[in-house]
C-alpha cells in the first residue's frame, strides 16, 4: 500500500482523497494551512482552509473558489478523513491531519509552540507521520517568553517617545504585526500603521480579532500631530522615502533572525527584537515528541542538520524538498 | 560585568557615533579605575592572552548544552562567531554575578596557570553565572577576538569627554607599549608627564583618497608631492640610544626589521621619522614590489639569508621629533626642510633614506608623473599641503593620496562561500575565473565592493543556483560577470592560473555583460607582462 501522503513536484499529495496540501503549482483541490504567500498560492481550482484563515486568503488572492472548515471538524474526502488543528503560527493557521485506512499523517505547515494570546494555540496531534518545518532548527535559537520581549519593545518605544523620535518597527504584515499590536503598551503613544499592515488588520478585525486602535499612516497624515508614535510597517518599507516626513526616528526589526548578532547589525537599524512565529529549537523538538510520530519529514529551514539530529535521536527523519520558505532572511513580505 | 555588558549593548545597538561616544563617556566617568583601564586596553587592541584553545571551548560548550559536537560545529558557521555560538547554545543562567570586567579578566588570565580540569571547571562556572551579553563578552575575552565597532579614535573622543583632557593629548598617551598590568589610570590618563616612555610613538596622520583630480585643491604652489609607496608605513623612534619601529596599526616591529638598528649610528637621539618601509636593493632605481616585503611581514625573527635577499630601508617623508622637540605643530614645509637637513649626509649604508619630493609646477605636470608611478613601483602620488601641521588620524584637507586607477578584469563567479560576523548568512566570499579556451580557470577570490543589497540579491541567486557543495563552499552555475579591480599582478606558481593579484575586489557587477565576454587567461598574462 502506498503511503497516505506523498511528496510530488506540485506539493504534498493525498492520492486517497485526490487533494494537495499547500501546493506550489496550480492543482484542482488545495488544502491550505495558512495564508502566507509561500503556502497559499495563486491558481488553484478550489481552496480549503479554516474559517479564520480564509478572509486573509481572499484578501490576498482575490476571487477564489474556497470552502471554510472549523478547527477539529472531521471531513471525508474520497477515502481520506481530514481535519484542521491549530498550529499557533498566525491567526487561523492549521496543521492538517489526514487519516487513510488507519494511517495518520499531519502536515504542520508552519507552527509555534508558545501561546501568543492571538493565534489559536498549537495542539499536538498523535500521528504516525509528521511533516515539520525547521526554519529555526538549530540549538542557537531559543526564544524568550513573549512577555519579556514585549517589555523590551515597550521600553525602546518609550525611550524613543521621550527623545522626541518616531519609533519604526518592522514586522511581517500578516501575523507578526498583529501579535506585536497586542503586545504594545498603548499608554506610550499612538500606533500608526503602514497600509500593508493596516489592510491585514482590517480583515482580521472584521472576523472578530481584538486589536488595539491604529491609525493608518496614509500620504495625507501629518506626523506632527502624532508625537511619540510607533509606526508598524513591513521591513521593506523601513528606510524608504515615506518614512522621511516623520523626522527624527529609530528603526527596529522584530524577527527570530534577530537572535543572530550579525543579522541584527546588518538588518535591524537601531534595534532588533527576537520574536518569531515559528518554533525555536526546543519548541520543534517538544512538538515533534508530543505527536508520538516515528516518521518525520523536514520541509524547509535547516533541513539537513535538523533531520540528522532527529535520526541520531531515534526518529526516522528525511528531508523533503518543498517550495516553502518559512521566515527567510531576505524575503520581503508579500504586501 | 553588568556595566560593561550594558556599554557593549549600547554600542552594538547603535550605528550612530554620537550615541557610542556618549555611552562610552558615561561608562568612563563612572566605572572603577581597574575596569576602565581594561576597557581602554580592550578597545585599543590589548587583549588578555588566550588561555584555552577554541577546540576545548567548543567541546565544553556542546557538553554543557547537551548537544553533540557535530551540531555545535554545524551551528557555528551559520552564526558566524564562535563566542556568540557558545553563548547561544548554553542553557539560560539561573544566577547572576556582580563582579566587574577586571575580575573576569583576571579569572581568565588565571586559567593559564592551572591544569585542564581546573580550567574547565572555571569556564563552566563562568558560563553558569553570566547570562546574555555578559556571557558573550566573556567568550569574546576568552577567544581573544575583541572587535565591537569602536575605533581608537572614537574611544579617545569619549575619554576626552569624560576627563576634560584634549583629544590629541589622550591619543598620544594611549600610544605605545603600556599594559594594564604595569600602569594605572592615574599614570596613563591623569599624570602630568606623558612622555616618560621612550618608545611611545606619535599617532599617525592618515591621508584621504583623492577621488577627482587635484584641481579643486587650489594653487599647486601650496602643495608638496611625493610618490605614494607600496610598502609598510612606519615610525622610527630614536631616543636615549635606543630605536623603536612602530607600524601604523600600532604594532611594535623593532625586531622584525633589525637592519634599522644602525640608524642610531647616523641620526641623533631625539629623532622621530615617519616614512615607508620598503625592500630596496642597493644600486637599483626603484623599490622591490610589495611581494618581496611580504616575505618579511609575518616573521618575528629574520634569518640571515632572507635579510640579505630583502634589505629593508625606511624612506622618510616626515620629521615628527627633532632634538627631542615635538614638531607636529610646525608647518610641513619647515619639517621637510629639517628632514632634508637631517638626511643630507646619510651614507649609502644607512638604513634611512630621504623619500624624494616631486618637482611640479602645474597639476598637469603632476598628473603626468602620476601616470608613470607604476614604473617607479609606486601606487600613485601623495599630496601634502605645505603649511599643514601633522594631525592625528584620518583628517580631510591637508593630506591626500592620489592613487593610480586600479587594473581591472571582467571575471566569472564560480564559487561562493558565506561570510562571517556581520555577513554571516550572506554569500560574500567569491571565487572568480577567466576563460582559457572553453574552460574557466579560477584566478582570484574577492570579498568586498558590493553593497548589502547586492550581496542579498546574489545570496538569493546562489541558493537557487548551487551545483555542488564542498563543505561551506558552493559551486554555482557560471552566469554572473563581475569587474574585478586590483592594484598589482604577480606571477605565482602556487595558483592554477599562474598569477596572483594584489587587493582584488569587486568594483562592478556587470549584469550587462554576457558570460562569454569575460576576460581570458591570455588577457591576464598580457597584464602580467606589462605590470608584473
Amino acid at each position: 500500500m502506498s503511503p497516505a501522503l506523498t511528496f510530488t513536484d506540485r506539493g504534498i499529495y493525498c492520492a486517497a482523497g485526490d487533494f494537495y496540501i499547500d501546493p506550489w503549482r496550480p492543482v484542482e483541490r488545495a488544502l491550505i494551512t495558512h495564508g502566507h504567500a509561500d503556502h497559499a498560492r495563486y491558481g488553484h481550482k478550489s481552496y480549503m482552509a479554516t474559517h479564520a484563515a480564509l478572509p486573509v486568503m481572499r484578501h490576498r488572492l482575490g476571487d477564489i473558489s474556497a470552502q471554510g472548515i472549523a478547527f477539529g471538524e472531521p471531513l471525508t474526502i474520497g477515502d481520506a478523513t481530514v481535519s484542521f488543528h491549530p498550529a499557533g503560527h498566525v491567526p487561523g493557521s492549521a496543521q492538517i491531519r489526514v487519516e487513510v485506512a488507519g494511517e495518520i499523517w499531519v502536515a504542520s505547515g508552519d507552527y509555534k509552540a508558545e501561546a501568543d494570546g492571538l493565534s489559536e494555540t498549537f495542539e499536538p496531534q498523535r500521528c504516525h507521520h509528521f511533516i515539520t518545518e525547521s526554519t529555526f532548527g538549530l540549538p542557537v535559537f531559543r526564544w524568550q517568553p513573549q512577555a519579556v520581549v514585549a517589555q523590551e519593545i515597550n521600553a525602546w518605544w518609550a525611550g524613543c517617545a521621550a527623545a522626541g523620535k518616531t519609533a519604526f518597527l518592522g514586522a511581517y504584515a500578516l501575523g507578526k504585526a498583529q501579535r506585536l499590536l497586542t503586545l504594545l503598551d498603548t499608554d506610550i503613544g499612538p500606533i500608526l500603521t503602514h497600509s500593508a499592515v493596516e489592510n491585514t488588520n482590517e480583515v482580521l478585525r472584521a472576523q472578530g480579532l481584538a486589536l488595539p486602535e491604529t491609525i493608518a499612516a496614509t500620504a495625507e497624515l501629518d506626523p506632527k500631530v502624532h508625537t511619540g508614535a510607533l509606526v508598524l510597517a513591513p521591513p521593506s518599507a523601513l528606510g524608504s522615502a515615506w518614512t522621511k516626513k516623520f523626522g527624527a526616528q529609530e528603526t527596529a526589526f522584530a524577527s527570530g533572525w534577530m537572535q543572530l548578532r550579525g543579522v541584527r547589525r546588518r538588518r535591524a537599524g537601531d534595534r532588533g527584537f527576537v520574536i518569531s512565529d515559528h518554533a525555536d529549537w526546543q519548541g520543534l523538538l517538544d512538538c515533534i515528541t508530543a505527536t508520538g510520530a516515528e516518521n518525520i519529514y523536514v520541509t524547509h529551514g535547516y533541513t539537513d542538520i535538523f533531520a540528522r539530529y532527529l535520526n541520531d535521536n531515534g526518529w526516522s527523519a528525511e528531508v523533503v524538498p518543498t517550495g516553502f520558505e518559512g521566515e527567510t532572511l531576505d524575503a520581503e513580505p508579500a504586501a | 560585568m553588568k556595566d560593561f555588558a550594558a556599554l557593549f549593548n549600547a554600542i552594538d545597538q547603535s550605528t550612530k557615533t554620537t550615541v557610542k561616544v556618549a555611552a562610552l563617556a558615561e561608562y568612563f566617568a563612572a566605572a572603577p579605575d581597574v575596569d576602565r583601564i581594561w576597557t581602554i586596553a580592550l578597545f585599543s587592541g590589548r587583549r588578555p592572552k588566550r588561555a584555552v584553545t577554541t577546540t576545548r571551548l567548543r567541546e565544553w560548550a556542546a557538553e554543557r548544552a547537551g548537544i553533540p559536537l557535530w551540531l555545535f560545529e554545524e551551528s557555528y558557521p551559520i552564526v558566524g562567531d564562535l563566542a556568540e555560538t557558545i553563548a547561544l547554545v548554553l542553557p539560560p543562567v539561573e544566577t547572576t554575578s556582580d563582579e566587574g570586567l577586571s575580575h573576569w579578566i583576571s579569572e581568565l588570565r588565571g586559567l593559564a596557570a592551572v591544569d585542564e580540569p581546573a580550567r574547565k571547571a572555571a569556564v563552566l562556572d563562568a558560563w553558569d553565572r553570566l547570562g546574555g551579553t555578559e556571557r558573550f563578552v566573556f567568550n569574546k575575552l576568552i577567544t581573544g577576538g575583541f572587535r565591537m565597532g569602536v575605533s581608537q579614535k572614537l574611544m579617545t573622543r569619549a575619554l576626552a569627554k569624560a576627563t576634560g583632557k584634549p583629544e590629541a593629548e589622550l591619543a598620544h598617551r594611549l600610544m605605545g607599549n603600556w599594559h594594564p598590568d604595569d600602569t594605572s589610570w592615574e599614570t596613563l590618563i591623569e599624570a602630568e608627564d606623558a612622555s616618560a616612555d621612550a618608545s611611545r610613538p606619535y599617532p599617525f596622520y592618515l591621508a584621504y583618497a583623492l577621488e577627482d583630480g587635484p584641481e579643486a585643491l587650489g594653487a599647486p604652489e601650496d602643495w608638496r608631492a611625493e610618490w605614494k609607496w607600496d610598502g609598510i608605513r612606519g615610525q622610527l623612534i630614536l631616543r636615549e640610544g635606543q630605536h623603536f619601529v612602530w607600524s601604523r596599526g600600532e604594532e611594535l616591529m623593532t625586531d622584525r626589521f633589525p637592519e634599522l638598528a644602525r640608524a642610531v649610528d647616523f641620526l641623533p637621539a631625539g629623532t622621530v621619522l615617519d616614512g615607508e618601509l620598503l625592500v630596496w636593493h642597493p644600486q637599483t632605481e626603484s623599490p622591490a614590489s610589495f611581494n618581496a616585503l611580504q616575505r618579511r611581514i609575518g616573521r618575528k625573527t629574520v634569518p640571515k639569508k632572507l635579510l640579505a635577499e630583502t634589505p629593508v630601508v625606511l624612506h622618510a617623508y616626515d620629521l615628527l621629533e627633532w632634538q627631542g622637540a615635538d614638531l607636529r605643530d610646525t608647518p610641513f614645509a619647515e619639517r621637510r626642510a629639517l628632514l632634508e637637513g637631517a638626511c643630507a649626509d646619510l651614507p649609502p649604508e644607512a638604513p634611512v633614506r630621504l623619500s624624494p619630493q616631486l618637482d611640479f609646477e602645474s597639476w598637469d605636470d603632476l598628473a603626468e608623473m602620476r601616470s608613470i608611478a607604476r614604473d617607479e613601483n609606486a601606487e600613485g602620488v601623495m599630496l601634502k599641503r605645505a603649511g599643514s601641521p601633522y594631525l592625528i588620524g584620518r583628517k580631510k584637507g591637508d593630506w591626500w593620496k592620489w592613487k593610480l586607477d586600479p587594473l581591472t578584469v571582467d571575471a566569472v563567479m564560480i564559487y561562493a562561500q558565506a561570510g562571517h560576523g556581520r555577513r554571516a548568512n550572506l554569500f560574500t566570499d567569491f571565487t572568480f575565473a577567466v576563460w582559457n579556451g572553453n574552460d574557466l580557470v579560477p584566478f582570484t577570490k574577492a570579498y568586498s565592493g558590493l553593497t548589502d543589497a547586492e550581496f542579498r540579491e546574489i545570496t538569493k541567486w546562489v541558493r537557487k543556483n548551487t551545483l555542488q557543495r564542498f563543505g561551506p563552499v558552493r559551486q554555482v552555475t557560471p552566469h554572473h560577470v563581475f569587474e574585478i579591480a586590483f592594484e598589482g599582478i604577480q606571477a605565482s606558481p602556487r595558483h592554477k592560473s599562474g598569477v596572483a593579484l594584489r587587493f582584488p575586489r569587486m568594483s562592478r557587477w556587470r549584469q550587462d555583460k554576457p558570460l562569454q565576454e569575460a576576460n581570458t587567461l591570455e588577457d591576464l598574462n598580457d597584464m602580467l607582462r606589462v605590470y608584473g
